[in-house]
């Protein structure tokens, strides 16, 4: 076991503890140490092939196949240097106002989230992509809801050097993407933090954490680690975990630590997710240009988000639902296909927890609420409307049974449409936003950490992560989990005692 | 060798009612695809491997109990609608197995070169100055 001392170590270099390496930097030069432990590998531009089977097993945790305790949805998370940076889509948007208002954190105001996000916005070159670069998967949304009386909003993008790739999920080829990969890890390294990847946290004490550090898998992917392998215990003054919603709770879980809050693991949300689709009578240019320009927010009146998207043919195959002859018959049609991802708003429950199975190994426990299936009914009949004004002649809706319905039945939508049709482990759900599970709140009775990300009871312990939010966003995250690892950054370097470090 | 085809000739005929395309496939698709799930069942908690294994011997042993005789042994017809009646099943384990099973083998099918070609899917790096 290699001993090791750094002043700040961040577990996780996603968006949260991209964000807070980058501002902690500045530490560097006063002669403070900051460590930043990866437990995925550090690509190389080589890496992205854009192959779905290759580029999932290498990006994702599980190959993409992660699954609640039930098996009832799919949870997709990356490992690697920039986390899920890597495979979002680089939207980019505030958080509403409302949903911050309602989360009642003692200290936490939207102001300061927008200020933050703001500056991020502008730090990753966030921007609306111009009208040429639309494809028409992306046109065909914008027209159906406008013929259905919708107004379809564009989501602002993080992107320099776009190529219209489509394949944001697997790791942008050509490196346009400008998550904490691209921006704020590459500051941090050349500010002297240092940042080691294919390094596990495997346990959690008082101020020490204890870290196998593995080595290159033949034939794998991306960078050998910096350091040898081997197993290595850090002792640090301030220990920020920024592993994600599933990996955060699950550390503090299985850690050696004492007394902490009961509410860890608890407060965990995903936005359960369905992907539509339908096919068109002429070709429809869907494979390249950004997959995820448009969305339509209805979080508020009717608990459910609409978004543009254009999965690869496995992924999109595994979320239809069923099999056979009219299953195969719709991805043959792939080059007239237009799909569209509906996200419930879900909210925070008794059941829906990240727990640890006997050997540490994180198990996600969740159970969709009445309400979480009434919205992703109407979003399914607002999306099949969408689709058919659009000019669909067919279109496959996971909540009908039969799932295949018609343009001559487009009238019969609402009816075809319905709660009566979702059957866990049937209906295909997938799941890309994971929220909570160490949420921020006034006291260790009702929530893990302070509006900074300070662990209650334990000031050297912080939260940098999605897992901070005390309940759903109702919007897509990054940008508020690093407007949120900001302040996180802010608390430590308030609290760091200034002068020479010992 | 990859834990489903342990559980004998039962795998073949299962898969093709999820995707009939694999009917007239030759011995290079379904290698190609068997290869894809084993490789992904080798990633994977060896307990995964072996449930499959479990899951797909449960079948055959529900075609016996419905048909008198096993999958491989079954009409299209009769096996698609074991498969649809396992796949709505009462139980969240069978349907759990059912949806299990058609992903392995979705992924198989559905990641190959050839596949994806036909299907019309031709994304790439090079976006849209790949395209006339």
């Amino acid at each position: 076991m290699t001993a090791r001392r750094y002043d700040v170590v961040i577990v996780g270099s996603g968006a949260g503890g991209g964000t807070v390496a980058a501002r902690l930097g500045a530490l560097v030069s006063q002669g403070r140490s900051v460590l930043v432990l990866e437990r995925g590998p550090r690509f190389l531009d080589g890496d992205f092939t854009g192959q779905e089977l290759d580029m999932a097993g290498a990006l994702y945790a599980d190959g993409g196949g992660f699954l609640t305790a039930d098996g009832a949805m799919t949870l997709a998370f990356a490992r690697g240097y920039g986390g899920s940076t890597i495979v979002y889509t680089g939207t980019s948007i505030v958080a509403p106002e409302r949903v911050i208002r309602d989360w009642n954190v003692p200290g936490l105001d939207h102001a300061d989230l927008a200020r933050r996000s703001a500056r991020y916005s502008a730090e990753n070159n966030v921007h609306l992509l111009p009208d040429e670069l639309i494809n028409e998967n992306n046109r065909l949304f914008v027209e159906g809801a406008a013929r259905s009386g919708l107004h379809a909003e564009q989501f602002p993008l993080n992107l320099k050097g776009c190529r219209g790739s489509s394949l944001c999920n697997l790791g942008c080829p050509n490196a346009a993407k400008q998550g904490t990969h691209r921006v704020q890890l590459p500051a941090a390294e050349r500010a002297g933090v240092t940042v080691v990847t294919r390094a596990e946290v495997r346990r959690l004490d008082e101020r020490r954490l204890t870290v196998r550090v593995t080595p290159k898998p033949a034939g794998g992917k991306g960078a050998d680690s910096e350091w040898a392998p081997g197993d290595y215990e850090i002792e640090a003054d301030i220990v920020v975990l920024a592993a994600g919603a599933i990996g955060t709770p699950a550390l503090l879980l299985g850690s050696g630590l004492a007394g902490l809050p009961s509410r860890v693991g608890h407060g965990f949300t995903a936005h359960p997710a369905l992907i539509l689709v339908a096919e068109h009578a002429h070709p429809v240019v869907n494979d390249v240009g950004h997959p995820k320009s448009f969305f339509i927010d209805r979080a508020d009146d009717d608990g459910f988000l609409l978004e543009t998207c254009m999965y690869f043919p496995f992924v999109t195959a595994k979320n239809m639902t069923g099999f056979g002859p009219d299953h195969g018959a719709m991805l043959r049609a792939f080059s007239r296909l237009q799909m569209i991802l509906v996200l419930a708003c879900d909210h925070a429950t008794a059941d829906n927890r990240v727990a640890i199975d006997r050997d540490g190994h994180p198990v996600v426990h969740y159970r969709f609420t009445d309400r979480v299936v009434e919205s992703l009914v109407r979003a399914t009949r607002m999306a099949a409307t969408i689709f058919f004004a659009a000019g669909a002649i067919r279109i496959h809706a996971p909540l009908a049974n039969p799932p295949f319905i018609d343009r001559t039945n487009a009238v019969m939508t609402d009816r075809l449409i319905g709660p009566e049709h979702f059957l866990p482990g049937v209906t295909s759900i997938s799941s890309a936003h994971l929220m909570g599970g160490a949420g921020m709140g006034a006291t260790a009775a009702n929530s893990v950490t302070d509006s900074w990300g300070r662990v209650h009871g334990r000031p050297w312990l912080r939260v940098a992560d999605a897992s901070l939010f005390p309940d759903s966003l109702e919007i897509n995250p990054y940008l508020t989990v690093m407007a949120l690892a900001d302040r996180v950054a802010d608390g430590i370097l308030s609290d760091l005692p200034t002068g020479t470090p010992a | 060798m990859p834990p489903f085809l342990l559980a004998g000739p039962a795998f073949r005929p299962i898969a093709t009612t999820f995707v009939p395309e694999l009917g007239p496939a030759d011995e290079a698709v379904w290698g190609m695809l068997e290869g894809t799930i084993g490789s992904a069942l080798g990633a994977r908690h060896s307990a995964l491997g072996q449930q499959v294994r479990v899951f797909i011997r449960v079948v055959d042993l529900l075609a016996r109990l419905r048909f008198g005789r096993g999958v491989h042994r079954l009409g299209g017809d009769q096996l698609r609608r074991l498969m649809g009646a396992l796949e709505r099943a009462p139980f969240r384990l069978i349907r759990r197995g059912v949806w299990g099973l058609r992903t392995l083998v979705l992924m198989g099918y559905y990641t190959q070169p050839l596949v994806i070609e036909g299907l019309g899917y031709r994304a790439n790096r090079l976006g849209w100055e790949g395209r006339p």
